[in-house]
């Protein structure tokens, strides 16, 4: 249901400022959304003044020199530093990205992070999955076939079947899209949103899926699917480059040349 | 359960009040509120056609406050948000072929949209005043 404002619960606060060390020529601000649920109060903006000096270049580097040097009580996700697997995903300087690729100098102004967007916040920077996992375990995400493989063991795919996967095996289900999307927002508890909906379009273009039609008949649902009104915020937003809107929409092509 | 911790409510990350929208998006909530615009003008345009049939003195009724100033700020409004809803409509029609999805067309199809909707509209201003 569309809510402009946020809960009483959820409204953030003023919070606390930490100085950069003695010495620190060159910083840069960040402000970081912080919530402590062992507390109860409200969601607070915490300021960091972080000394460039001796900082990498990502948010990333930022956030972890913050928890390393400034304040461990910071919690985030992250693995890998490198985009590949979609653990720092974050709003940064008001759009979703991963903390990883962005970098700090790219940021107008004071660097500010906050949870994805409209998520159940487990701690600081921590959003609650489990709904959208649940989500994607709903698309059955993995290959289904009746006929038994070959004797070679290995279904194999023609160059151009493999190529119809591309744009859409790469992505790392970091839900930058999903929590981008202002129909998400309102509608996430029963649309499937970007995120899910492409890698649904994933398994609906494996040549070697014998499902295609159960999976079409799962989305023809004025929620699952239909709730996408190409806002186009998830392919603007979507930090490996692929085109979440354009999987919704050729979804909904397949269903209209299914249906004659 | 006697150990159970208290059920803590998690809080709503914020939204709308930190994501900075990005043009398309801004877009396709005006053409939203175009819609309900221009469907609440329809009543305007009918209550003029009615003023039509109804005679003479009651469509020069009508024409005074379409005519006056205020009336013809709502005119400005109604022409601006159907040229709108024209455009973008023109370019939903494309995504819903399927094209026209990569960001490059997404922005090109931004300027678009916006050019379209202001030579439309002095277009049509335009031939009515001359």
């Amino acid at each position: 249901m569309v809510e402009f404002s946020l809960p009483k619960n959820s409204k953030p606060t003023k919070g606390k400022t930490h100085p950069a060390p003695a010495g620190a020529k060159n910083t840069k601000r960040f402000q970081v959304y912080r919530y402590d649920p062992d507390t109860g109060a409200n969601p607070r903006i915490d300021t960091y003044d972080v000394d460039m000096d001796t900082c990498g270049p990502m948010v990333l580097d930022g956030l972890l020199k913050i928890k390393d040097e400034m304040d461990s009580t910071l919690a985030l996700r992250r693995s890998c530093r490198e985009g590949i697997c979609g653990s720092c995903s974050m709003n940064i300087d008001g759009g979703n990205t991963l903390a990883c690729l962005k970098s700090i100098e790219d940021c107008k102004g004071d660097v500010k992070v906050y949870p994805l967007p409209h998520m159940p916040v487990v701690k600081d920077l921590v959003p609650d999955l489990t709904h959208v996992y649940a989500q994607y375990a709903s698309i059955e995400p993995w290959l289904k076939s009746e006929t038994l493989p070959p004797a070679s063991g290995e279904r194999l795919q023609s160059p151009e079947e493999r190529e119809k996967l591309d744009g859409l095996w790469e992505c790392i289900l970091c839900f930058c899209c999903s929590t981008s999307c202002p129909s998400y927002w309102w509608n996430g508890d029963r649309y499937l949103g970007p995120a899910i909906l492409l890698q649904a379009a994933r398994w609906i273009n494996d040549s070697r899926d014998e499902a295609t039609g159960e999976r079409l008949d799962e989305l023809e649902d004025p929620f699952k699917l239909y709730r996408c009104h190409t806002i186009m915020n998830c392919t603007q937003t979507c930090p490996k480059g692929l085109n979440p809107a354009k999987a919704i929409a050729d979804i909904k092509t397949k269903l209209v040349e299914r249906a004659g | 359960m006697a150990n159970a911790a208290k059920p803590t409510i998690r809080p709503l990350s914020p939204h709308l009040q930190v994501y900075r929208l990005p043009l398309a998006a801004v877009l396709s909530i005006t053409h939203r509120i175009t819609g309900v615009g221009l469907t609440l003008g329809m009543l305007v345009l009918i209550w003029w056609l009615t003023s039509a049939a109804y005679g003479p003195d009651a469509y020069d009724q009508a024409m005074t406050y379409i005519a006056s100033p205020l009336g013809l700020v709502v005119l400005l409004g109604f022409s601006l948000a159907l040229f709108f809803h024209l455009s973008n409509g023109i370019r939903h029609l494309l995504w819903d072929a399927g094209r026209n999805f990569e960001i490059g067309a997404t922005k090109r199809g931004n300027v678009f949209v916006i050019i379209s909707t202001l030579v439309l509209t002095a277009a049509a201003w335009l031939l009515a005043l001359v």
